[in-house]
């Protein structure tokens, strides 16, 4: 039989309010604005689904919206194949250890408008160490603020560099906790290194990877500071992720209800892909 | 299969071994013959893991060779081997079935998919995990895992050697009987040479036709479960092998016979090469008995403990403990009696080593 206990319902109570009051009451003031039209003075008017209409069939929404697909699908493809490949490189024991692991997690501590500023510099033609290395050096004529590909290549390498740690250091933590009999038993069987990897060492990390997935999807899809202070978005639009464009249509245009709608739709999109990934990568689990 | 022979092995851990004790192996020759069933026994730490990552290949010798069938191959990687080892901790492929685990082995090496087949049939058989095959080996219970991998190391039918390090720690008490069983079964029917380490006696006694304990990186006795137990060729191994431990007494050699506490023991036989001095008494508790006509040492009874089908007594003896296993009639804690000691299984010790031999026609 269960156990009745009605006092645990206390014991939730200060989770709840703290949630209610940093996620919920917020998040309902967006659903609010997002069916209403206002032209300030607090005066709203009744606008029903419109917003969420109008941003759905916008062009410039789906322009974002690929855009935004595309660079988290580019940060997936490069950052978790290559945190793995480091991860598997790095030594599991030893004086170089604890000096790889610092290493690692060093860009993950600096502030993230601090990495926008920091790669701007870093890419100035004229001053930037890459920037002048590539044109003044190599003569490759590379300027972000003038060339749409120079940019995109420009934000995907600052990710990649700020985040693939993240990676790194969760396959490592994975990796480190194979028991040692599992490449005895497998040298023994004869298998191969691809076995190893395949059979072994990507079964054991798939845990930790699955979380790394979603981490690296949910903060690629919400990136914001780091393209604006970098790009900002342009040249033109071409950089313009879905958050940044978000940002200007609230606070640039000030137009709220459609701000709103986006918001609920981008929030929405996102839950849905992290469900989604969730629910792919670990669905053979419970199979017998 | 194979016949395995260790020569002049030596096995240190440091780079640069000075002195024996930097030695985890110190100087091992041993033959194990072919299809025979073997127990390292020994304490932890004692080396025994270390020389089966030797034979395995896992672990390369610091000094010696290892020959199977005479042909050399201490620099051979465990693959070129053809020997097979279950770990402490089973070690399955989570994502495969029972049956991909089984037939790991051989479709690593190429074989056709119908002799994997029939391989794999026929060990499921034997290790009744048949009506498993097609289901995932992480669900297994942790009993069923280690079957899993030690049928991976019968699947390949040329296997030199199967070795067992610990295989039964992480299983449930009422299940290791059942897999104990189940491993000499497996030992009769494939015949391959099995090496089984432990530091459980009951594990090596029950399991192996020779027994080789280990102490501090030496083999210090090899023989039959019936061998250690009557004639420990170290009080170590006496020590070891038995519950309680064989009885080991101070004692002092004069002309040839053995004083304890200033009452000569009669020993088994003459003891050879022992110069006059202090050496020890080895006597096992199961030939103790409490003496019914006055003679014998005389001892002050401290414990008894009933175990069951008989009863253990500890008692006191000039200065020194002495156990005694007894069938019936015990005397009670704190009586004095005089202990009788069994001549035939009396033993002397020198330095810790067997120096009495049997007498003739005893």
């Amino acid at each position: 039989m269960k156990t009745q206990n009605q006092r645990a319902w206390i014991f939730v109570l200060p989770v709840l309010l703290l949630v209610a009051f940093n996620a919920l009451i917020p998040m309902m003031t967006v659903v609010n604005y997002s069916v209403q039209e206002t032209f300030g003075d607090n005066l709203f008017f009744w606008q029903g689904l419109d917003w969420f209409e109008q941003i759905l069939r916008s062009d410039r929404f789906h322009a974002a919206l690929g855009r935004q697909f595309f660079f988290t699908f580019m940060i997936l493809i490069i950052e978790v194949p290559l945190g793995i490949a480091i991860a598997l490189a790095m030594p599991k024991q030893g004086p170089w250890v604890p000096i790889c692991l610092v290493t690692m997690a060093l860009p993950m501590l600096i502030p993230w408008n601090v990495v926008g500023a920091m790669w701007n510099i870093f890419t100035l033609p004229d001053i930037g160490l890459l920037g002048y290395f590539l044109n003044h050096t190599l003569g490759i004529s590379y300027d972000m603020t003038q060339d749409p590909v120079a940019a995109w290549v420009t934000i995907i390498i600052m990710d990649v560099w700020h985040w693939t740690s993240l990676v790194v250091l969760l396959a490592y933590a994975g990796l480190v906790s194979i028991p040692n009999a599992y490449y005895q038993a497998a040298e023994i069987d004869g298998a191969s290194n691809l076995a190893i990897f395949r059979f072994i060492q990507l079964p054991k990390m798939k845990t930790v990877l699955t979380i790394a997935v979603l981490l690296r999807f949910m903060d690629s899809f919400n990136i914001y500071t780091e393209p604006f202070v970098l790009t900002g978005g342009g040249p033109g639009n071409s950089t313009t992720l879905l958050s940044i464009d978000l940002v200007k249509i609230a606070l640039g245009q000030f137009d709220l209800g459609p701000a709103a709608a986006m918001s609920l739709i981008y929030f929405a999109i996102t839950l849905f892909a992290s469900w989604l990934f969730y629910t792919l990568m670990t669905m053979n689990d419970n199979k017998s | 299969m194979a016949q395995i022979k260790l020569s002049n092995l030596r096995h240190s851990y440091s780079p640069n071994p000075s002195s024996d004790a930097d030695y985890a192996l110190k100087k091992i020759d041993l033959t194990w013959d072919n299809g025979g069933a073997y127990a390292l026994l020994g304490p932890s730490g004692c080396g025994k893991s270390t020389l089966l990552n030797i034979i395995s290949g896992l672990l390369v010798p610091s000094e010696g060779k290892i020959l199977f069938d005479d042909q050399d191959v201490t620099e051979l990687p465990p693959a070129k081997r053809n020997i097979a080892q279950v770990f402490q901790f089973p070690v399955i492929y989570d994502t495969m079935t029972v049956y991909d685990n089984l037939a790991f082995p051989l479709r690593n090496r190429g074989r056709d998919e119908d002799i994997v087949k029939r391989r794999v049939t026929s060990i499921a058989e034997m290790l009744e995990v048949t009506e498993m095959l097609s289901t995932r080996a992480a669900n297994l219970s942790p009993d069923n895992k280690q079957k899993i991998s030690m049928g991976r190391g019968l699947v390949r039918e040329d296997v030199n050697v199967v070795m067992f390090d610990e295989p039964l720690t992480v299983i449930d008490p009422h299940l290791k009987w059942k897999l104990r069983s189940k491993l000499k079964e497996l030992h009769q029917r494939v015949k391959a040479t099995m090496i089984y380490v432990t530091h459980d006696q009951t594990e090596a006694l029950t399991f192996a036709d020779q027994v080789v304990v280990m102490q501090d990186g030496e083999v210090v006795q090899i023989g039959t479960p019936v061998e250690l137990f009557e004639r420990p060729a170290h009080t170590f191994v006496g020590h070891f092998i038995g519950s309680p431990g064989m009885n080991v007494l101070p004692c002092e050699v004069q002309g040839g016979g053995a004083f304890f506490g200033g009452e000569q023991v009669d020993l088994e036989g003459p003891a050879t090469g022992v110069v006059d001095g202090s050496a020890e008494v080895g006597i096992r508790p199961e030939f103790v008995s409490v003496s019914q006509n006055g003679d014998g040492v005389e001892a002050h009874v401290r414990k008894v403990s009933d175990i069951g089908r008989h009863k253990v007594v500890e008692a006191i003896a000039h200065g020194s403990r002495v156990h005694a296993i007894l069938d019936g009639e015990a005397p009670n804690a704190g009586d004095a009696v005089k202990l009788e000691f069994k001549q035939s299984q009396t033993r002397l010790y020198k330095d810790g080593w067997l120096a009495s031999t049997q007498a003739e026609g005893v």
